[in-house]
């Protein structure tokens, strides 16, 4: 068996009492040794993943097998430039979208805490109508808006404007997209970062502002980073699902994005089914490359949040636990 | 010259209707280590977040080193100060809390380095160097890459201590350093506290430790419902009480 009843087991109880001596070192007579027991059975487990595997061949057959999928277009289709173009679109309108939508959102977060009460109710306003209406109908009204406002004076309203713009030509059905997908995000974003400012402790507000820390050093060295902890995870969530909401733009309407313009194409194939799996093995790719970001952004932002010690902090007191040198131990 | 570190005339500080500080009136001198006692509510703490202005007088006055704290006067007026004049008087006011607050993002040097690089915009390398000298004078050289969760609550104390010491402060407040410390961890930070005011530092202590009081402390002020209701020398006030409210205090803490 496992457990053998060894010399060197048997004499552990004569050892010294606990806590009165050095402790038992490994190897040495008095020492115990370690524990190797038989593990214990679990069919479950084994009987639970033979059916789930079983059920995941029968599935994989069948989609190789089906027709419908017609795997051969989906492969030519795949790298197609049109296809990959659209891939760019999509993925350039999703960039500049969170990059708005999180600037905007940490300005709203900071209005929303101020002591001012007309940035805090400007701010909940916004919040209020961009996140009570569907983004899709946010997208409509945007496509419209160079018809209600066909001009954008400069100047001092109702005495003097020395410049006229066509909106026509400002914004093209590109940048109309961007902004009104920003503009639905920096109200889920504002909320996240909030979240994130309120978390805090307010210890720490007080310990920066009494070392003569201002504001925005505060902010900027204390708060923020100790706050991203808190807004990352949600945020990552808002940029997979930003890529998705890209799909939306034809409200604008702009057809140049991945899943638009893979629609478009499926007029060539006669078949929508294999450009509905090459536009998914676009999205789930760029979202396999945002989650790896996340994974490390998170890792980083997670700094002294845990007095868990990284092996190397480990194994340096490990070495010191056996130079004898117990100096600086925890 | 003989210009006291710490004024305060009839300090008083209201939240809303309720009245926390009754008019505190008291000197410390430079070098002068006061420590402040009484029962908690008694105003202890607010008094010492007044004079660092982490919270605004409401009626009264109170200078540090000769300078209003809070407020500017002008043609006889008071005015409230921007928060730069603010930040520029905390620059030189140590304070070290009960709950430390240590910025848990940054290791133990790098949370003494960030207010001298950032507030008084001290060379990186320069800023370093201090910050090892001070971790030693805390006697935690081998602590400088450690984050706070790392350390014990002695040691982040003390790293706190070193936090504020290295803006170089004319004055240190410590609030309840050693409350929220187990028992065995509290003399390591009062033997550092002793060693500073052994250095000259004025400092202002609200503390229960009686014992530090009495063997550290030039003078010791006892509040009760927002006055001071006795002051002296510690040793006089510790062993020869002279109001009710003091002795009943003294003989539950004592």
């Amino acid at each position: 068996m496992a457990v053998s009843h060894s010399g060197t087991g048997s004499e552990a109880g004569t050892g010294p009492e606990p806590g009165t001596g050095p402790g038992v070192e490994p190897g040495s007579p008095a020492a115990p040794e370690l524990i190797q027991a038989v593990p214990l059975r679990r069919p479950g487990r084994w009987i639970a993943a033979t059916l789930v595997v079983i059920l995941l061949f029968l599935f994989l057959y069948g989609a190789a097998t089906n027709s419908a999928y017609d795997w051969s277009t989906y492969g030519r289709y795949l790298f197609d430039q049109r296809v990959s173009k659209a891939a760019g679109v999509t993925l350039s309108l999703t960039v500049l979208a969170m990059f708005f939508g999180i600037v905007l959102g940490v300005v709203l977060a900071v209005m929303r805490l101020s002591p001012n009460p007309v940035l805090k109710w400007v701010s909940f306003g916004w919040l209020w109508f961009f996140r009570g209406t569907p983004i899709y109908v946010q997208l409509v009204f945007w496509g419209l808006i160079v018809v209600i406002y066909k001009r954008i004076d400069l100047g001092i309203p109702f005495v003097h404007q020395f410049a006229h713009i066509s909106t026509q030509n400002l914004l093209t059905v590109y940048w109309l997209a961007v902004l009104g997908l920003a503009l639905n995000e920096s109200a889920y974003m504002a909320e996240i970062v909030r979240a994130g400012l309120t978390s805090v402790d307010e210890g720490q507000d007080e310990a920066a502002r009494a070392l003569g820390m201002s504001w925005g050093q505060t902010m900027r060295r204390i708060v923020l980073p100790q706050a991203m902890r808190v807004i990352i995870p949600p945020t990552g969530n808002e940029v997979i699902s930003m890529l998705k909401t890209t799909s939306l733009v034809i409200a604008v309407p702009l057809t140049t994005e991945l899943y638009s313009r893979t629609r478009d194409l499926s007029v060539e194939t006669f078949n929508p089914i294999p450009m509905l799996l090459v536009a998914s093995t676009w999205y789930l790719f760029f979202t396999s490359v945002l989650m790896t970001g996340q994974f490390y952004l998170e890792r980083y932002f997670a700094r002294g949040a845990s007095r868990k010690m990284s092996a190397r902090q480990l194994q340096a007191l490990a070495d010191a636990q056996a130079t004898g040198n117990q100096k600086g131990l925890i | 010259m003989s210009q006291p570190m710490v004024r305060s005339e009839l300090v008083c500080k209201n939240f809303g209707a309720l009245r926390v500080l009754k008019g505190i009136s008291l000197t410390v001198d430079r070098g002068e280590v006061m420590c402040l006692v009484g029962p908690s509510g008694s105003g202890k703490s607010t008094f010492l977040r007044c004079i660092n202005h982490l919270e605004q007088v409401t009626a009264g006055r109170l200078w540090v080193d000769g300078e209003l704290i809070g407020y500017h006067e002008r043609g006889g007026k008071l005015h409230e100060m921007p928060a730069k004049d603010a930040a520029r008087q905390r620059r030189d006011i140590g304070m070290v809390f009960q709950k430390f607050n240590l910025f848990p993002h940054l290791t133990a040097l790098e949370n003494i380095t960030e207010a001298p690089i950032r507030v008084k915009k001290q060379k990186k390398a320069a800023a370093v160097d201090r910050a090892r000298e001070l971790l030693a004078q805390v006697g935690l050289s081998e602590k400088a890459k450690a984050y706070p969760a790392q350390l014990s609550g002695g040691q982040q104390q003390r790293v706190a201590i070193a936090r504020a010491l290295a803006m170089d402060p004319k004055l240190m407040l410590f609030d309840e350093p050693t409350s929220a410390l187990d028992p065995e961890l509290v003399g390591e930070v009062l033997d550092v506290m002793k060693e500073l005011a052994r250095g000259g530092m004025t400092m202002i202590v609200v503390t229960h430790e009686m014992g530090f009081a009495r063997e550290v402390a030039d003078s010791l002020v006892f509040m009760d419902g927002g006055v001071v209701v006795e002051s002296g020398k510690p040793r006089e006030v510790l062993s020869n009480p002279q109001h009710e409210r003091t002795k009943s205090f003294l003989s539950k803490v004592l």
